[in-house]
């Protein structure tokens, strides 16, 4: 055979296990960026894809029930209440007024089903391009 | 204080522009003296931005909390050398230390080659400069760091500052950025030598020979920043992880992947004179990467969790890579004559076809880690809905790639260059082969059921058996000769040809770290409120819960918690996880406790405390092996090291004849 083919087959098994691979991949982990707005007119389509929510949390609304957490995210006039019951212990920065994102499902009851939550703490303040990425510690 | 910082950015910014300018009207006027002050001009940018660095060294230890910089990154309680590290902690200071770099490494590129190359010179200072300048632009007109914080905003007096952020109060975090930033920084060298050397149409690998230690040294900062950003991450953020596939991670992984093809694509130009145009791909890729890592982590296109302040910083990133890479395509494109390749592929069993496939994995893995990081922006512009993929995309692509590469690096060395028989490649890869497969086996008996992870085993055994094969090889030809035993004609081995055995030794570094990596198939984890006095079991170690402790001193309140720990009955002690509150940021963080074990490390975590103090909520992990990762890396390290002395015999190449067309273009430029 000759060699071009060789290489061009090899090569091409190879870019189209990854192509695979990724595209697998992209379907399976996929989370949709949405405002509190547009889940709230969602309805069922919401429950099927996994949603990322950002909002503040709205100060006095978090009640902890064992491992459960409930809160309100809001956002102008517009509010979501979201319960967390994900297995990390909620990050150090999640408190009254801080900014939050929020992974999970909406539920037909209407809440936001979360898994993760990542939160910012409103003050300005920065981090640095260094690495970090825990289960939700954000650390500006 | 701060007008002279300010004015020496300004006039380092005219310096740049002027030493541009300078030196390709010098080149192309012939005017020597105006290449020569375009260089002067390159030491005084030096001096410039050391003076402007220092000041603002200075402002941050002394407290100078008018200067907004200071007062957002610094307060009085820190300690100094936190104080000194914010130089780097914030968006500006980032910049300048960037700038300064750059900097640093022009002056030692100009005066190192300050005879040599005259013809090459004046372009590698102009790239350095160009970039030089971009980053200037951004420091004197964009993100300045002297801005005064009083100024037309009322302000009378600042008090105090806000202090650098908490988490990056530890010592690997002080070297983390300037190591990252010496391997960012450091790519622009041969990419400059590289532009040059096509610019000036140098048929040879000039560019190659006189940068290939730049690209080892930068390579090895960046492995090290990158390591150390790992291995901060696991001992300090308290989630026992060291990688998250974060964007701004990843903008730190791209240009070393790129960078990592690079390193072994050159070899086939040096031995083989093949892939020139690819190299000179490469190391741009490599070099825009850095430009792009750096963007991404200032402009706010991607959310990160690192990511500084959303600022108008990015559009000036954009241009400047739109504009740097139609050029280099452009010149590229233009010089392709040049640039042929001196032999031909012949067989697909071969070391040239081994080091193509190791480069278009490589790439096919920076493509993948690209295009999940900027998978947000691309669904926002193809389907108008933003959609982020997460650490399972990543890993799913990843892992095989990881594995397939650890093959290569097992197979690539054993293989004959131009063509390899079936037969002598089963005799080479008889035993390590049967040793791979030994352990795969052993590892399924013992119920070991992950398939990467067995995988991973195996081929960690095999690269392994690989290198260990090559050194007793090589050692007993020396030892026939001179009859040394067997370490020495090992030493005598490696100084004989450092590249090579310095690079098996990266080699088996970078199989330690997988092994690291392969344990995280096995960890344990559990989190769980308990009263003090209990206990919580997580794999073979029990934990009792002790006493909390608490206090408080200028900088945080602190509650260190004391947990014994037996294993099986037997007692190893106790481990102390702590929790601080940071005044000034008024941030709580945890200090972690690691028992660190070859075989496993054993992580507790101090996650809260209940308001009335008697229940805590505590995270105890096990991770195995984790321990090889580190150790990986001082390998790596110590096989770069070995790659940079100079070899005891000078090998000569056996290398087809320059002639033709690049031959007959050598005499050209003069």
């Amino acid at each position: 055979m000759n060699n071009y083919i060789k290489f061009g087959l090899l090569i091409a098994a190879i870019l189209g296990t990854l192509a695979w691979l990724a595209v697998g991949g992209i379907s399976d982990t996929k989370t949709y960026y949405k405002t509190i707005a547009e889940v709230n007119q969602m309805g069922d389509q919401g429950k099927e894809k996994r949603l990322r929510v950002a909002g503040d949390v709205e100060p006095n609304s978090i009640v902890r029930d064992g491992r459960n957490v409930q809160f309100t995210l809001a956002q102008d006039q517009l509010r979501l209440k979201v319960v967390y019951s994900g297995v990390d212990p909620l990050p150090d920065t999640f408190k009254d007024g801080a900014q939050a994102l929020a992974d999970g499902k909406l539920g037909s009851d209407g809440v936001f089903h979360a898994t993760k939550i990542q939160a910012k703490c409103a003050s300005k303040y920065e981090a640095k391009p260094a690495m970090q990425k825990p289960a939700g510690v954000r650390t500006s | 204080m701060e007008n002279i910082g300010a004015l020496a950015i300004l006039l380092a910014f005219c310096f740049a522009v002027f030493s541009v300018i300078a030196s390709l009207v010098g080149k192309f006027a012939r005017r020597p003296f105006l290449v020569l002050s375009a260089e002067r001009a390159v030491y005084s940018i030096w001096a410039l931005l050391t003076v402007a660095s220092g000041i603002l060294i200075y402002s941050l230890i002394q407290g100078d909390f008018r200067l907004a910089y200071v007062a957002m990154h610094s307060n009085r309680s820190m300690a100094a050398i936190y104080k000194f590290t914010s130089w780097w902690g914030g968006q500006e200071g980032s910049l300048l230390l960037w700038s300064w770099l750059l900097a640093s490494y022009a002056t030692v590129v100009v005066y190192r080659n300050r005879r040599k190359f005259r013809d090459m010179m004046p372009y590698v200072t102009a790239v350095l400069m160009t970039t030089q300048t971009f980053f200037l632009i951004l420091i004197a007109f964009v993100a300045s760091p002297f801005q005064v914080l009083m100024a037309g905003k009322g302000i009378v007096d600042v008090g105090d500052g806000q202090g650098l952020n908490p988490l990056l109060q530890y010592w690997t975090m002080v070297i983390h950025p300037p190591m990252l930033y010496l391997g960012y920084v450091g790519f622009v060298v041969p990419f400059a030598f590289a532009v040059a050397s096509v610019a000036t149409k140098q048929p040879g690998d000039a560019w190659i020979h006189t940068t290939r230690r730049w690209t080892l040294v930068t390579w090895m900062f960046q492995t090290t920043g990158i390591l150390l950003g790992a291995g901060w991450a696991y001992a300090v953020l308290g989630w026992g992880g060291y990688w998250g596939w974060d964007p701004v991670e990843n903008a730190s992984l791209l240009p070393w992947i790129s960078a990592t093809a690079f390193l072994h694509s050159v070899m086939m130009q040096e031995k083989k004179g093949m892939m020139k145009v690819w190299n000179i791909v490469l190391i741009s890729t490599t070099f825009f990467l850095c430009i792009f890592g750096t963007f991404l982590t200032r402009s706010g296109v991607v959310n990160s969790v690192h990511a500084f302040a959303q600022s108008p910083l990015g559009r000036y990133f954009v241009v400047f890579l739109a504009l740097g890479i139609s050029a280099t395509v452009y010149l590229i494109l233009n010089r392709l004559d040049y640039l042929k390749s001196e032999a031909q592929l012949e067989s697909v069993l071969s070391r040239e076809s081994s080091f193509m496939f190791n480069n278009l994995i490589l790439l096919a893995s920076c493509f993948a880690v690209l295009w999940g990081t900027l998978f947000p922006v691309i669904s926002e512009a193809v389907t108008g809905e933003k959609i982020s993929v997460d650490a399972p995309f990543f890993n799913r692509v990843e892992i095989p790639i990881a594995l397939f590469l650890l093959l290569l690096t097992g197979v690539g060395p054993l293989i004959a260059w131009r063509r390899s028989s079936i037969e002598s490649l089963q005799r080479a890869f008889l035993w390590p082969l049967t040793g791979g497969l030994a352990v795969a086996a052993s590892l399924a008996a013992f119920g070991v059921r992950h398939v990467y992870a067995l995988m991973s085993f195996m081929l960690c055994t095999f690269v392994a058996i690989t290198v260990v094969l090559e050194f007793v090889k090589g050692a007993n030809a020396i030892r026939a000769k001179s009859g040394a035993d067997l370490l020495s004609a090992m030493v005598e081995l490696t100084h004989r040809n450092t590249r090579r055995y310095g690079g098996y030794l990266v080699h088996v570094g970078i199989v330690l770290m997988f092994v690291g990596f392969t344990g995280k198939a096995f960890d344990k984890d559990t989190t769980v409120d308990v009263k003090r006095g209990d206990s919580v079991q997580i794999g073979h170690y029990e934990l009792r819960v002790a006493n909390l402790e608490s206090g408080q001193n200028e900088n945080y309140r602190w509650g260190i918690l004391t947990v014994g720990v037996s294993k099986d009955g037997a007692d190893l002690g106790t481990l102390r996880p702590e929790r601080r509150f940071y005044l000034a940021s008024r941030q709580p963080t945890s200090e972690v406790a690691i028992r660190r074990r070859l075989n496993e490390d054993l992580y507790v975590n101090f996650a809260s405390v209940s308001d009335d103090n008697r229940t805590v909520t505590i995270q105890a992990y096990v991770f195995p092996l984790v321990s090889w990762i580190w150790i990986g890396y001082w390998v790596v390290l110590f096989g770069t090291i070995i790659c940079l002395v100079p070899s005891k015999s000078r090998l000569i190449w056996p290398r087809t004849e320059v002639v033709g067309i690049a031959g007959k273009h050598a005499k050209v430029e003069k």
